[in-house]
């Protein structure tokens, strides 16, 4: 837990960095514009430089131990946590990324059986219904009551004939 | 008498049907999403709001604080039953609730959790009436400079009274507001922050996606690795019988629940401390004052009424700044604010002259959905017991599910469910390693506001900041801000003078 206190404060440095780096690019000015007030970059900018400090003196108490997370000789992660967080992330990215291809549903689908069946171990019947019936659920709530179409993909023809019957 | 005729037309709004049925599955919703462990009210909200763009503001602000009320009421049963808390505002419930479930009187403690959450729901809601209108008539004195100090005050509160890790409360404010500079800039139209020139941060990052992300997809995670998947439920049986004797063992309890109402109430108003202190303190104060404070902790009825009293009250205290000075008292109204400025209202004392019939419809709501709670409470206990059955690994896919689409809808881009999962697994991280969150979300709705707020005071006074000092009354708020920002430094060096003075 120690080393992930250090190397989470000194990332967060880091991008407190970028943050400034950004906000100074032109034409955003950080200091004060003569009748027009401060300039655009300088909230960010001062904001940014108010992380960076903060980021330091998290990483100055966690070195010093101060912090319960700078004493903590545990690992940040066990075996079980992280194969759970790599395997939800991991299917939530893989479903986010089918959905570009196949649609939301089909990706939801896809997902549900992974997710409830193999990964969780629940039983066929319950994974099928699971995963059948909560697309269907989220495809009368916002498609068919209020009209918020989800991305289809390659699945749109498919969809066709529901969007006559149950949308428009 | 004015305010009566108010809460009458107020009563008329909340009692039309399509307003009547958004309570009433608010209050569904907003009970079963409490029960679930893992999640609360805040998590409720953010993964709902998207829905509420489609229908009319009063309306949806009813559906919204009727989840909240809800999850007040809800988060006790998997206390309870569970063991695990249902949100950290139930954390104090599980001390007496739990042993009491495992002594066989679960449905006593489920029945002391619901009537004492209707006892500090109705207390808090009629202080609600009494304060509210007067606040915003103060409020209305506000300049950019109050404003501005507003925001800071409600920031330090954070820090003076949080309890977290200092530098990284601060750090979690300053993110929330640099995250809400991102996009264009309101005053000069100049784009900001655009990482690796994607076209999505041109719109700005929506606080909506911030809160699904570390409050559907970041807390599912953390509550996958703490409970392992696994939950045991305590066995019980409910009759009407033993609902009555239940009641009349109860009846010993009115004066913790209304004092713990009341602390609640004052607790809730406060920026920084909402439910989960207002909670553990009616607890610890209940048991310090009791003649058996030994009980406390084996299952005592009492021990489950002070929290439970006490963080209903709190959830009504927290909409008390929001609706009258535009700062929200908790992470949910902070969302519930969010969603306001997206219907197109302006939280603050303005909506209480311009959009009365807002105003008055809600706090006519919250009358009726404390008490359509309590009854669907009682009636659904077996219903929420047979719900909290179901594997957690069907549950957490579902919420995920539910977040990827309460993500896309509002702009209905497919950038925002990536943000959401990018925010989601920063948020699991933060939180394994105590950031607090709250603020984050505070910050990233308040920042606009903030920034406007900021850089008009300072182009009104021509650059000159000590305005923000001089006013007589941003002058005292800041000056309160600047205590609560310097007080745990102070703790904090005296501590270090008693530790020196003993070694010596």
């Amino acid at each position: 837990m120690r080393k992930a206190e250090l190397i989470f404060a000194a990332i967060l440095a880091a991008f407190s960095i970028y943050l400034m780096y950004m906000s100074q690019i032109p034409p955003l000015q950080i200091g004060w514009v003569p009748k027009k007030g401060p300039g655009s970059g300088a909230a960010p900018f001062w904001l940014s430089a108010g992380m960076l400090i903060c980021a330091i003196w998290i990483f100055w108490r966690g070195w010093r131990g101060v912090t319960p997370q700078g004493r903590s000789t545990e690992p940040f992660m066990d075996a079980y946590t992280t194969k759970m967080v790599f395997v939800t992330v991991g299917s939530i990215f893989a479903m986010l990324l089918a959905t570009h291809f196949i649609g939301a549903y089909a990706a939801m689908f896809l997902f549900l059986i992974f997710y409830v069946g193999i990964f969780g171990k629940i039983s066929w019947p319950t994974t099928i219904f699971v995963s059948i019936a909560i697309p269907v659920f989220i495809f009368f709530l916002f498609e068919s009551g209020m009209k918020i179409l989800l991305p289809k993909g390659w699945s749109e023809p498919l969809f066709i004939p529901l969007y006559k019957m149950f949308v428009y | 008498m004015e305010l009566l005729s108010h809460l009458i037309d107020g009563f008329g709004i909340a009692f039309q049907p399509f307003n009547l049925g958004m309570m009433a599955l608010g209050c569904l919703l907003g009970l079963f999403m409490g029960a679930m462990p893992g999640l609360g009210s805040v998590n409720g909200v953010a993964i709902l709001l998207p829905i509420t763009f489609f229908v009319p503001p009063t309306a949806a602000i009813i559906f919204l604080a009727a989840i909240y009320y809800g999850a007040m009421y809800g988060g006790a049963i998997s206390s309870i039953m569970l063991g695990i808390p249902g949100a950290s505002t139930a954390v104090a419930t599980t001390f007496d609730g739990r042993p009491m479930a495992m002594q066989g009187k679960a449905d006593f403690a489920l029945v002391a959790a619901a009537v004492a959450s209707f006892v500090g729901g109705t207390i808090s809601v009629i202080l609600f009436t009494l304060f509210a209108p007067p606040l915003a008539d103060f409020a209305l004195r506000f300049g950019p400079q109050e404003t501005f100090a507003l925001m800071v005050l409600a920031f330090a509160t954070f820090v003076g009274l949080g309890g977290d890790d200092i530098p990284k409360t601060i750090f979690m404010i300053l993110f929330g507001l640099v995250l809400s500079t991102v996009g264009l800039d309101n005053i000069s139209g100049r784009p900001r922050l655009i990482f690796f020139d994607l076209q999505g941060f041109y719109k700005g990052i929506s606080f909506i996606v911030l809160a699904i992300g570390i409050y559907g997809i970041g807390e599912m995670l953390w509550t996958l690795e703490t409970s392992r998947g696994k939950v045991e439920i305590a066995s019980n049986r409910f009759t009407f019988s033993r609902l009555g004797a239940a009641l009349r063992e109860l009846k010993s309890s009115w004066k913790t629940m209304s004092f713990s109402s009341l602390l609640g109430y004052f607790v809730g108003v406060l920026p920084a401390a909402g439910a989960t202190p207002a909670a553990l303190m009616a607890y610890g104060l209940t048991k310090s004052f009791s003649d058996h404070p030994e009980k406390y902790g084996k299952g005592e009825i009492s021990g489950v009424a002070a929290p439970e009293a006490a963080n209903n009250a709190a959830s009504t205290g927290s909409m008390l700044p929001m609706m009258t000075l535009g700062i929200p008292g908790s992470p949910t109204t902070a969302i519930l604010l969010g969603g306001m400025v997206i219907w197109g209202l302006t939280p603050g004392p303005m909506l209480f002259i311009e959009q009365s019939e807002f105003v008055w419809g809600l706090t006519a709501s919250l009358y009726a959905a404390n008490f359509v709670t309590l009854i669907m409470n009682l009636a659904l206990i077996p219903l929420f017991v047979w719900v909290l059955r179901m594997p957690f690994m069907v549950l957490a896919p579902l919420i995920f599910v539910l977040c990827f689409v309460g993500s896309f809808a509002p702009d209905t881009r497919m950038f925002d469910p990536w943000l959401v999962l990018l925010f989601g697994f920063v948020g699991y991280v933060m939180r394994k390693l105590d950031y607090p969150l709250a603020p984050l979300v505070l910050a990233i709705v308040l920042g606009p506001l903030a920034e406007d707020s900021f850089r008009q005071s300072l182009i009104s006074d021509q650059g000159e900041w000590t305005g923000f000092f001089t006013r007589p009354l941003s002058g005292t708020i800041m000056l309160f801000a600047v205590l609560l920002f310097v007080a745990p430094l102070l703790k904090g060096l005296s501590r270090k003078k008693k530790k020196a003075a003993a070694a010596k």
